[in-house]
């Protein structure tokens, strides 16, 4: 059973949704940085421009591996369970992210300015 | 609480149960962290139309415990609470409204489950970046969310014909 209110929110949702993907992916800006943090703390800045594989591991046996290569950024290796993190696509764009939940590691793409948009200031 | 309801919500809540399991074992070949199918909303959103707010929020935390400590650990159950309590708090606000129908409701459900999600995922974390996440949640929260609410309409009108599940 659907209503015409129903159609009106997810029309509405929809749009808002859509024109917020197109957004992003229209003012994508080439990052000049990658920041890995692990539980909320800045762990490693690394340039995108130059190659380099960076593991994190802790006491308890979690451990992540992160590789700069060509400008792109993918996590090549993680021994958490859903892998989300492995199978992320590389990144190299600005505010783009791969996160592995489980072990509380971020790494993000920045551009290296101050004063970029963080909704968690500290 | 009568037995015969104390049969019926275990039995709801055990289908729950299977539901997240299946869902587990399906892939989504997307890779953004809590994107979900949401077939156990499909219990919480029928029991919150067959039986009432209580019932469905009793079942839905009851579901997200017992499949956190089965396939996942304490801190993997905090997304699942975060995800479900709003979600449950937003789909008891918009029946209450009446202005939507099931489908409705659990779109909304269904968005702000993985809303939820991120945001405790953004705080656990302690980042900002995952809020770009956001709006690709959203979209799929609307499609999951309205699949299900069709599916759950069907289901409530014909088990509203059998009273076992009028308590």
């Amino acid at each position: 059973m659907i209503k015409k209110n129903d159609l009106i929110l997810a029309g509405t949702v929809l749009i808002v949704a859509l024109a917020a993907v197109l957004f992003i992916t229209f003012t994508k800006k080439e990052g000049a940085e990658v920041v890995v943090t692990v539980d909320g703390e800045v762990y490693k800045t690394m340039p995108l421009d130059k190659d380099a594989t960076l593991t994190l591991g802790d006491k308890q046996g979690n451990y992540n591996v992160v590789e700069v290569k060509g400008g792109e950024v993918t996590m090549t290796e993680a021994n958490c369970r859903d892998q989300i993190c492995v199978n992320h696509k590389a990144i190299h764009y600005n505010h783009e992210s791969i996160v592995c939940l489980p072990h509380k590691v971020t790494v993000e793409i920045r551009d290296g300015e101050e004063g970029d948009i963080d909704i968690m200031a500290n | 609480m009568k037995t015969r309801n104390v049969a019926m919500y275990g039995m709801l809540i055990a289908l729950a149960f299977i539901l997240s399991y299946i869902e587990s074992i399906i892939p989504i070949p997307v890779p953004i962290p809590g994107i979900k199918i949401g077939l156990a909303n499909l219990v919480v959103v029928t029991a919150l139309f067959l039986m009432g707010p209580k019932q469905a929020f009793m079942m839905s935390m009851i579901r997200i415990v017992l499949v956190g400590f089965t396939f996942g650990n304490l801190s993997t159950m905090i997304f699942s609470f975060g995800g479900g309590l709003l979600s449950w708090l937003i789909m008891t606000i918009a029946k209450r409204w009446n202005k939507f129908s099931v489908t409705g409701v659990s779109i909304l459900g269904g968005i702000s489950h993985n809303a939820g999600q991120i945001l405790i995922a953004m705080w656990v974390v302690n980042s900002g970046v995952l809020i770009y996440y956001l709006p690709f949640l959203i979209i799929s929260g609307l499609v999951t969310g309205a699949v299900i609410g069709i599916a759950g309409g069907l289901i409530i009108n014909n088990l509203k014909k059998i009273e076992l599940f009028r308590p």
